[in-house]
C-alpha cells in the first residue's frame, strides 16, 4: 500500500509546483505592468514639460511667469535623464507643478485664453496634466498590488521575484492648476 | 489618434439594463470620435446585431447580484473570448463589471496588455469573496486602470477588492432630452420619478407637502412615474390631494424623456443614499426646472442651487416653499432652466468621453496592443496548442 503514498506525494508536489509557477506568472505580469506604467508616466511627463515649455516660449504668458515656467520645465526635462535619481526627478516634477499653479491663476488663464493660440495650449496643458495624474495613480496601484504579492511568505521563501528590485511608489505633487481644472470634477 | 477599442459587456445585449446601455452609449460616442469599436456581449440566438457587436454566446439566466442576470460562461464562451481578442487586435480592451462571472471575468483571464475596467455596482464583501479570492485577485492584477461610475462603487473596490479607481460618472445623452418647446409652452405640472414605495426616493415628503402647494395652486397636476404598487400608495393619500396626483406606473425611457420635456417642474425629494443623481442631469437637459433635496450628491449636481432649487431634505414645508417659489416666479424659473442646460452639457457623453480617453491614453504605451494571455494558467501551459486550433475553427463557424 505504500506506493499510494508515493503517488499522493508526487501529485501534491506537482500541484504545489503548478501553484508556484502560476504565482510566479502573476508576479511577472505585475512587474511588466509596473514597467509599462512607468513608461507611460514618463511619456505623459515629457508631454507635460514640452507643453509647459511651449507655453513659456510662445509669448502668451507674462514675461516673469514665462521665465519661472520655462526654468521649471527645463529642469524637469534634465531630471528625466537616466543618471539623475528618482528623488531629484520627483522634486523637479513637483517644482514644475508648483510653477504652473502659481503662474496660471484665474486672471492669467483668462489673459492667455484671449491670446491667439492660447486656449489650445492651455487645453493641451490641462490634458497632459490630467494624464500625468492618471498615469501616476495607476502606476502606484500596480506597485501596491505587486508589493502585496511580494510580501507573501510563499513568494519570499521561494524567491519567486528573483532579483527584481522592490517596487517603489512614485510620489510627487501632480495637481492640475485650479484655474485649468474641468468644472465637472 | 484613432484607437481600436474592444468593449466587454457581461450582460445580454438584447435585455435592457444599466450596464448594457452604458456600454452602448460609450461605443456610439467613441465611434463618433472616429475610433473603431467592437463590443463583445452575450446575445440571444435570433437577435439582429449592429456590425460592431460580436456575439459572445447565448446567455443563460443565473441569479447574480440580487437579481437574475443573463450571463455567458463555459468552455464555448472562453473560446469566443479568445478568438475575439486574437482577431480584434485591440489597442485597448475595456471590461465592464470585471468580476461578473461572464464574458468579463473570462476576458480578464484571457487577455494581457492595456486592459481597463469600469466598476458599476457595489457588492458586499461576501459576494466578492465568493467569486473566489484567487480569481478576483488574479483578474484585478491585470487591469492597468480602473474606473468607478460612483463613489459607492469606488468604495466597494477600495475596501473589498483592493485597488484604486478614478471616478468618471455615467454620461447622459443630452441630445435625447433636448426640448423642442420653450418653458412657456410647458404644462403647469410637477413630475416625480422613482420607485413609489421606496422611502429613499421621498414620495411621502412630496405628498406631505401637497396640501400647502395645492392651497396656492389648486389646479396643479402632480405626475408620479415609477414602478411599485399604485393602489397601496393611493390608499394612503389624504382626500384633498388624491385628485391632483396622477399615477403613471413604470415608464419607458422614451416616455420619461417626453415627461421631462412637457412639465415645468421636476421634483427630487430623495432623502439620501443617492451617489450621483443622473436623473437631475436629465431633467436639466430636458429643460424642466429642478427642485431637489439638499443631499450632497444633488447639491453638487445643482451647483449649490445655481442651476436648480434646493430645499432641506425630508422637510415637506421647505419642499412646498421651493416648488411654490418656482411656480409663482416665471423669470426665476426660466433663469434656473437656462443655467441648467450648460450644467447638463458637462455630463454629456461627449464631455465624459474625454476623461475615458484620458484613461485609455495613460495606461498604454505607444504601439502596444492587447494579446491573448497564456501565462499563469494551467490549461494555457499544458494544453494550449490543440485547443487553440479548435477555437479558431469554432470562431469562424459562428
Amino acid at each position: 500500500m505504500s506506493w499510494w503514498w508515493v503517488v499522493a506525494a508526487v501529485v501534491a508536489i506537482a500541484l504545489f509546483g503548478l501553484y508556484l509557477s502560476m504565482t510566479a506568472g502573476r508576479l511577472d505580469a505585475l512587474h511588466k505592468r509596473i514597467d509599462t506604467s512607468r513608461l507611460s508616466l514618463d511619456a505623459q511627463l515629457l508631454r507635460r514639460s514640452s507643453v509647459a515649455l511651449e507655453l513659456a516660449t510662445s509669448g502668451v504668458l507674462d514675461p516673469a511667469g514665462a521665465i519661472v515656467v520655462a526654468e521649471a520645465a527645463r529642469h524637469a526635462r534634465t531630471a528625466a535623464d537616466e543618471d539623475s535619481s528618482a528623488t531629484d526627478r520627483a522634486d523637479a516634477e513637483t517644482a514644475l507643478t508648483q510653477a504652473l499653479s502659481v503662474t496660471l491663476d484665474a486672471e492669467e488663464v483668462a489673459e492667455v485664453r484671449s491670446a491667439p493660440g492660447g486656449s489650445e495650449l492651455l487645453a493641451e496643458l490641462a490634458a497632459s496634466a490630467q494624464r500625468v495624474q492618471l498615469s501616476r495613480r495607476f502606476l502606484n496601484d500596480a506597485v501596491r498590488a505587486c508589493a502585496q504579492l511580494r510580501r507573501q511568505r510563499l513568494v519570499t521563501t521561494f524567491r519567486l521575484a528573483g532579483h527584481t528590485a522592490w517596487p517603489n511608489p512614485v510620489e510627487f505633487d501632480d495637481s492640475v492648476p485650479a484655474a485649468l481644472a474641468t468644472p465637472s470634477s | 489618434m484613432s484607437l481600436r477599442v474592444g468593449l466587454v459587456c457581461p450582460y445580454a445585449w438584447d435585455v435592457p439594463g444599466g450596464v448594457r446601455s452604458h456600454v452602448a452609449d460609450l461605443a456610439v460616442t467613441l465611434r463618433g470620435r472616429g475610433h473603431s469599436v467592437n463590443v463583445l456581449a452575450p446575445v440571444e440566438e435570433d437577435s439582429v446585431l449592429p456590425d460592431w457587436v460580436t456575439d459572445g454566446g447565448r446567455p443563460v439566466a443565473v441569479p447574480y447580484n440580487g437579481s437574475v442576470a443573463r450571463l455567458s460562461f463555459g468552455v464555448k464562451a472562453t473560446r469566443r473570448v479568445r478568438a475575439w481578442i486574437r482577431e480584434g487586435d485591440f489597442d485597448i480592451v475595456h471590461i465592464h463589471e470585471p468580476l461578473a462571472p461572464s464574458l468579463s471575468v473570462l476576458t480578464c483571464w484571457s487577455a494581457r496588455g492595456p486592459l481597463v475596467a469600469t466598476w458599476h455596482s457595489s457588492h458586499d464583501r461576501s459576494r466578492v469573496l465568493s467569486a473566489g479570492y484567487y480569481v478576483a485577485q488574479t483578474a484585478m492584477e491585470k487591469l492597468r486602470g480602473s474606473i468607478a461610475v460612483s463613489e459607492e462603487a469606488r468604495r466597494t473596490l477600495i475596501g473589498h477588492v483592493g485597488g484604486d479607481a478614478v471616478l468618471i460618472p455615467n454620461g447622459v445623452r443630452v441630445k435625447d432630452f433636448a426640448p423642442e418647446s420653450h418653458d412657456r409652452q410647458r404644462r403647469r405640472e410637477v413630475l416625480f420619478l422613482g420607485r413609489i414605495e421606496e422611502p429613499r426616493k421621498g414620495l411621502s415628503v412630496l405628498v406631505d407637502a401637497l396640501p400647502a402647494i395645492l392651497q396656492q395652486v389648486p389646479d396643479l397636476v402632480v405626475n408620479v412615474a415609477g414602478p411599485g404598487d399604485i393602489d397601496d400608495v393611493r390608499k394612503e393619500l389624504p382626500a384633498e390631494v388624491a385628485s391632483a396626483v396622477r399615477f403613471l406606473g413604470a415608464v419607458t425611457d422614451e416616455r420619461k424623456q417626453e415627461l421631462l420635456r412637457e412639465v415645468q417642474v421636476y421634483v427630487a425629494p430623495h432623502t439620501g443614499g443617492e451617489s450621483f443623481g443622473i436623473v437631475l442631469v436629465e431633467a436639466m437637459a430636458a429643460g424642466s426646472c429642478v427642485v431637489a433635496s439638499d443631499i450632497p450628491a444633488f447639491r453638487h449636481v445643482l451647483e449649490d442651487g445655481g442651476s436648480g432649487r434646493l430645499f432641506t431634505a425630508k422637510d415637506p414645508k421647505a419642499l412646498a416653499d421651493a416648488v411654490l417659489s418656482v411656480l409663482a416666479d416665471d423669470a426665476a424659473r426660466r433663469a434656473l432652466v437656462s443655467r441648467g442646460f450648460p450644467r447638463a452639457a458637462q455630463y454629456d457623453w461627449d464631455t465624459v468621453i474625454d476623461d475615458v480617453l484620458a484613461v485609455y491614453e495613460s495606461v498604454r504605451v505607444e504601439g502596444e496592443t492587447v494579446s491573448e494571455d497564456l501565462r499563469g494558467q494551467a490549461l494555457g501551459r499544458f494544453a494550449v496548442r490543440p485547443s487553440f486550433a479548435r477555437s479558431r475553427r469554432n470562431g469562424e463557424d459562428s
